[in-house]
């Protein structure tokens, strides 16, 4: 039975996690990330979950520790932001080179420094070669939703891999917003019971676990990773098709708004998505067609279907809360550019790199990328390729 | 082994795990060495020093007697030869040719 509730984005997090109940979670509190852990914990010390909840001195050793209970054979899931995720590094990369199906909310926030704690995309967005899939979510309904479809797909016998679970730091996770969530009973009978079919506590087959992989074997486990995350978006399209009969939600690797007809669009991700939507229809209105397009799913990246989706326009604005420092645009530019380059007729693809450290994007400012864009089609060319966009001068 | 012999990503246990106990056994860190030690059996008084000392398991023993040296798994370290107490020494160490 579904329930309309009123929750902050971290506590539909911690609702989902409540809800899956898994066996650990070991996870050290952050800013915006904070409330997880704690109300987690609440729910492990009034006794509504029966977690192995640890207490860890730092996010090193919350990564280790999930990592150490999701190779001993549990279902273990961490929670991290920022700075957290930074000094998770080189743990984050052993999660998914061990292929272990670790579930990690991701608040996102801005790396230091200068040492800020509102909302960018930098921590995340480090982190998208280390193997891990990655889900953005718009709103605390997204976060909620991809958290639970997050442990079938991480845990799927073709993938095998951990998923990060990204909201916007402050803008959802500390704001109250109306949602639909699930009865315990559905989300347990969705999530089932995790099955490893390698663990170290089968103590009937000793095995081990991180060995040493010199040149002779290293290439052909990082193969086996990178065909798990092409395998992983049948999954993750299976998988959504599941939690649509249970929810009503329908999720794919991306979700488009008013795109079939567009000539142009603007891509965004997470919470800045419903503003682009929002501006699309004032444009619209005044009979300019415009549309827009919100990844879900960065990594792996649906390559095909974002080709298929993008082709036909005439231009495109692509929004980056991260700064790469290629001189060349942020991550989600680049390999939307990179997918575009497939297509016969080239779109226009500009960058504008806005709201880093949590800085607001007005309406006006978004404006000027429809305008600027719009522009961009009639020319067949685009003024500047990459804009710091809300940025003083 | 060469590089055709070894497994592929498609059969390999996947995230680098290895499902068979004791396979360290397997692999024959023998071929590092650029020393060996030579065994003297008529020096040799079957302290058992080197098999103590031996980082690698490599020195045989059998029946609480010093039998040889397992040079598929000896790296040639030398610390057998160092630690050997004899005079002159049951162990010492030669180049590998």
């Amino acid at each position: 039975m579904n329930k309309s509730v009123a929750l902050t984005g971290n506590e539909a997090v911690a609702t989902a996690m409540k809800q899956i109940e898994p066996d650990v979670v070991a996870a050290y509190p952050i800013t915006p990330q904070t409330d997880i852990v704690q109300y987690f914990s609440t729910f492990v010390a009034d006794g509504q979950v029966k977690t192995e909840f640890v207490t860890v001195e730092s996010e090193h050793s919350a990564m280790s520790a999930t990592i150490g209970a999701s190779a001993a054979g549990a279902r273990a899931m961490t929670a991290t932001s920022s700075q957290g995720l930074a000094l998770m590094w080189e743990v984050v990369y052993i999660a998914s080179s061990f292929r272990l199906p670790i579930v990690m909310p991701v608040v996102n926030r801005a790396l230091s420094g200068p040492i800020n704690i509102h909302c960018d995309h930098s921590d995340s967005m480090g982190a998208r070669d280390s193997g891990w899939i990655q889900l953005y979510s718009e709103d605390a309904q997204e976060a909620y939703d991809n958290v639970i479809q997050a442990i079938r797909i991480a845990e799927h016998p073709d993938v095998l891999l951990p998923v990060m679970v990204m909201q916007d730091g402050f803008v959802i996770s500390h704001a109250m917003q109306n949602l639909e969530i699930l009865d315990d009973e559905s989300v347990k009978k969705f999530v089932g019971t995790y099955k490893p079919d390698h663990h170290l506590l089968d103590v009937k087959h000793p095995m081990t676990v991180g060995s040493l992989f010199l040149p002779n074997f290293y290439f052909e486990a990082k193969k086996q990773e990178a065909e798990a995350l092409e395998r992983a978006k049948k999954v993750i399209q299976e998988v959504a098709k599941e939690y649509a009969a249970i929810s009503g939600r329908q999720y794919g690797f991306f979700e488009t708004y008013r795109l079939e007809d567009a000539e142009v669009a603007v891509i965004a991700l997470n919470s800045t998505a419903g503003t682009v939507r929002g501006l699309v229809d004032e444009y619209r209105a005044k009979g300019l067609r415009v549309g827009a397009l919100k990844p879900r799913v960065f990594r792996p990246l649906p390559h095909e279907e974002l080709v298929v989706a993008l082709q036909h326009l005439k231009a495109i604005a692509v929004m980056d809360r991260a700064e790469s420092f290629s001189t060349h645009g942020g991550p989600l530019f680049n390999d939307l550019r990179s997918v575009l380059y497939e297509s016969k007729e080239r779109p226009v693809v500009t960058n504008y790199i806005y709201g880093l450290g949590g800085r607001d994007l007005t309406l006006d400012e978004l404006r000027r990328v429809f305008d600027e864009t719009l522009e961009a089609a009639r020319a067949g060319y685009y003024r500047n390729r990459v804009t710091h966009l809300g940025v003083r001068e | 082994m060469t590089r055709a012999n070894l497994p592929g990503w498609k059969t390999m246990p996947r995230g680098g795990l290895l499902l068979e106990p004791g396979s360290a056994r397997e692999y024959q860190t023998g071929d590092w060495r650029t020393i060996r030690p030579e065994w003297h059996p008529e020096n040799c008084i079957h302290c058992l020093f080197c098999w103590v000392f031996c980082p690698d398991s490599a020195v045989s023993v059998k029946g609480g007697k010093m039998i040889g040296i397992d040079y598929d798994h000896c790296k040639g370290c030398g610390i057998c030869a160092h630690e050997c107490p004899s005079k002159p020494k049951a162990l010492t160490m030669i180049p590998e040719e």
